[in-house]
């Protein structure tokens, strides 16, 4: 659920209001926590739990035909996603596809943040809701209409579309990096304008005086202190790049260079109807590792440069 | 001053390509709305032919029943209820982790932070096995029930609360006699306002573009989701080149309620952004 809410904020630190006493407010903590502590734990924690029980399990046939039951397995299931080829080849697809869409799309996120906040732009109310409008749009909707877009037959992109097959299996996996660059960058573009709009006015008035002019200020001033909000929209961009599925499910009624294990997830959706539940709990276990350890280590890696 | 003059056109001429960027596939879109299937492929993409909108609107109303009426109001019935629903649990749960001190405070943060980085589609095939286990996905609640769950919400909702709630506030209502929950209604979530619309607004879109939980769990095509529902169709199209049609118009409508909530909404969300910026 929390893959796209990102409003860029600041580690809390202020303390809590007074310590508990017996009959204090403190004894009305339980009705605030409660309700969503026992959904978080049914619907977070538990199925977490859940897969990995599942992954150690493996399913055991008596002859062809015989009755399947399911026995501990211990590890095996994990033995086979790491032996499995197209997964692995599908995690490096989308590492791929991070590491070249991500700094495009906060690029240019940063790049309109810091021109709206120039003031070198008029009409600042409209550029904001016009380039916020694709994030309205949900992937399966934006994935449609791209891919009529990519179309050689329907699209008014024909001049690009007749030189260039966009959905080939060269070039598909950049089409979809379009894709989620256009619905994404209006989105982090306003949580780095935000944090821009925070910065107190005084700030730069020193730079002024120094004659630093506005790329000077955007670079040694602004930049530096909306580094936060940066660091943020970058972990939910690696959380959602792992994630990749709506696209390339639809893409796949586009162009037959998407196969049915294109992304980590897809692996998983398509294993789980073969149906080999097992199998597909491994995976999900594994996916949720790989993207739990990445974004730690960048949250870590910033926090140790000092940039939070 | 000419030097100003330069680098205002540079940056008006930035903006307006991005424009044509983000804008032209809405525009494509509508515009693809109003043809015939005929028009669709035979005039121009960016310009009218006939204006037949609200006949392709009547067509997908018609097929099957009505069933596209019944995705969006499925959506809606997902989308509203967990975004509501979720908000408030969120906001009471994060609200309660910046006013009060109790015990296993900073287990049950980071507990709930850490569930920010574990990516909800993980959790959609193990939900579907717990839910087999009951006999129950298939259902609206399988859908509607883990949808509920926002810890990111949780975690502005602490953030907003510290900043826009301060503790002497409390401190008054408490010795005005007011009981703490009666406070949290009345007093703090007017306070919150702006934060709470900004957490419904992007728990809304999360839940609204939801695709792998409905697509794992439901196979009634009557509980689908409006985009579970297109995506189908989608899938179809080589087979039933009339759906192409359909599919363009229901995308369009899909993506409309939302896009007015936004319009609507932004004066609370913008601000409710920059709160989340504030230290």
């Amino acid at each position: 659920m929390i893959d796209t809410i990102a409003p860029a904020a600041a580690p809390v630190t202020r303390k809590a209001a007074r310590p508990p006493r017996g009959g204090g407010p403190g004894r009305s903590v339980p009705f605030f926590v409660v309700p969503f502590g026992v959904l978080f734990l049914l619907f977070y924690l538990l199925p977490i739990g859940y897969a990995i029980v599942q992954s150690l399990y493996v399913v055991r046939r008596t002859g062809t035909f015989g009755p399947a039951t399911e026995v501990f397995g211990g590890l095996t299931q994990y033995r086979q996603v790491f032996a499995d080829g197209p997964f692995w080849q599908s995690v490096l697809r989308v590492f791929a596809f991070g590491v070249v869409q991500v700094p495009i799309m906060l690029g240019l996120a940063l790049v309109l943040a810091l021109l709206l906040d120039s003031g070198l732009v008029t009409g600042k109310r409209f550029f904001r809701l016009a380039f916020f409008v694709p994030y309205a749009i949900p992937g399966v909707v934006a994935a449609i209409m791209w891919g009529f877009l990519y179309s050689p037959s329907l699209s008014p992109l024909k001049p690009v579309t007749s030189a260039v097959d966009l959905l080939s299996a060269d070039l598909v996996l950049w089409s979809m990096a379009n894709v989620v660059t256009w619905v994404y960058v209006g989105y982090n573009m306003l949580i780095i304008y935000s944090a821009l709009l925070a910065i107190p006015a005084e700030v730069y008035e020193a730079a002024r005086l120094d004659g630093a002019g506005q790329f000077r200020i955007a670079w040694s001033i602004k930049i530096p202190l909306v580094m936060p909000a940066l660091v943020l929209t970058t972990v939910f961009s690696i959380i959602g790049t792992l994630q990749l599925l709506a696209e390339p499910q639809v893409f796949r009624s586009f162009s037959s260079a998407v196969t049915s294990t294109y992304t980590p997830n897809l692996t998983v959706y398509s294993t789980s109807s073969i149906p080999n539940f097992h199998l597909a709990a491994a995976f999900s276990v594994v996916l949720a590792l790989t993207t739990f350890v990445l974004s730690f280590a960048f949250l870590r890696v910033t926090q140790r440069r000092g940039a939070l | 001053m000419r030097e100003n003059l330069l680098s205002r056109t540079a940056a008006m001429l930035v903006m307006a390509v991005c424009t044509v960027y983000f804008l032209v596939p809405v525009w494509w879109l509508f515009v693809g709305a109003t043809k015939s299937s005929e028009q669709f492929t035979g005039t121009g993409a960016l310009w009218f032919a006939d204006f037949r909108l609200f006949d392709n609107i009547g067509d997908l109303l018609a097929y099957r029943d009505g069933v596209f009426l019944r995705w969006m109001a499925n959506s809606l019935a997902y989308t509203c209820g967990a975004a509501l629903l979720g908000t408030l649990l969120a906001a009471m749960c994060g609200y309660a982790l910046a006013k009060y001190r109790f015990r296993g405070r900073e287990v049950l943060f980071n507990v709930v932070l850490s569930g920010v980085l574990v990516p909800a589609t993980a959790l959609a095939l193990p939900l579907f096995l717990m839910f087999s286990k009951i006999d129950a996905t298939n259902t609206f609640w399988a859908v509607f029930l883990p949808s509920l769950v926002n810890p990111f919400g949780v975690y502005l909702a602490r953030v907003y609360a510290s900043s826009s709630v301060p503790d002497e506030l409390l401190e008054a209502a408490r010795i005005d006699g007011s009981g703490e929950v009666r406070t949290f209604f009345k007093v703090s979530t007017k306070l919150m306002f702006p934060a709470l619309v900004t957490i419904f607004l992007f728990h809304f879109v999360a839940v609204w573009n939801n695709f792998l939980l409905p697509l794992i769990m439901l196979s009634n095509e009557r509980l689908f989701p409006v985009t579970l529902g297109l995506f189908t169709w989608n899938t179809q199209v080589n087979q039933l080149p009339q759906l192409r049609g359909l599919v363009i118009v229901g995308s369009l409508l899909s993506i409309t309620p939302l896009v007015v909530a936004f319009l609507l909404l932004q004066r609370f969300w913008r601000s409710g952004l920059g709160a989340g910026a504030v230290k």
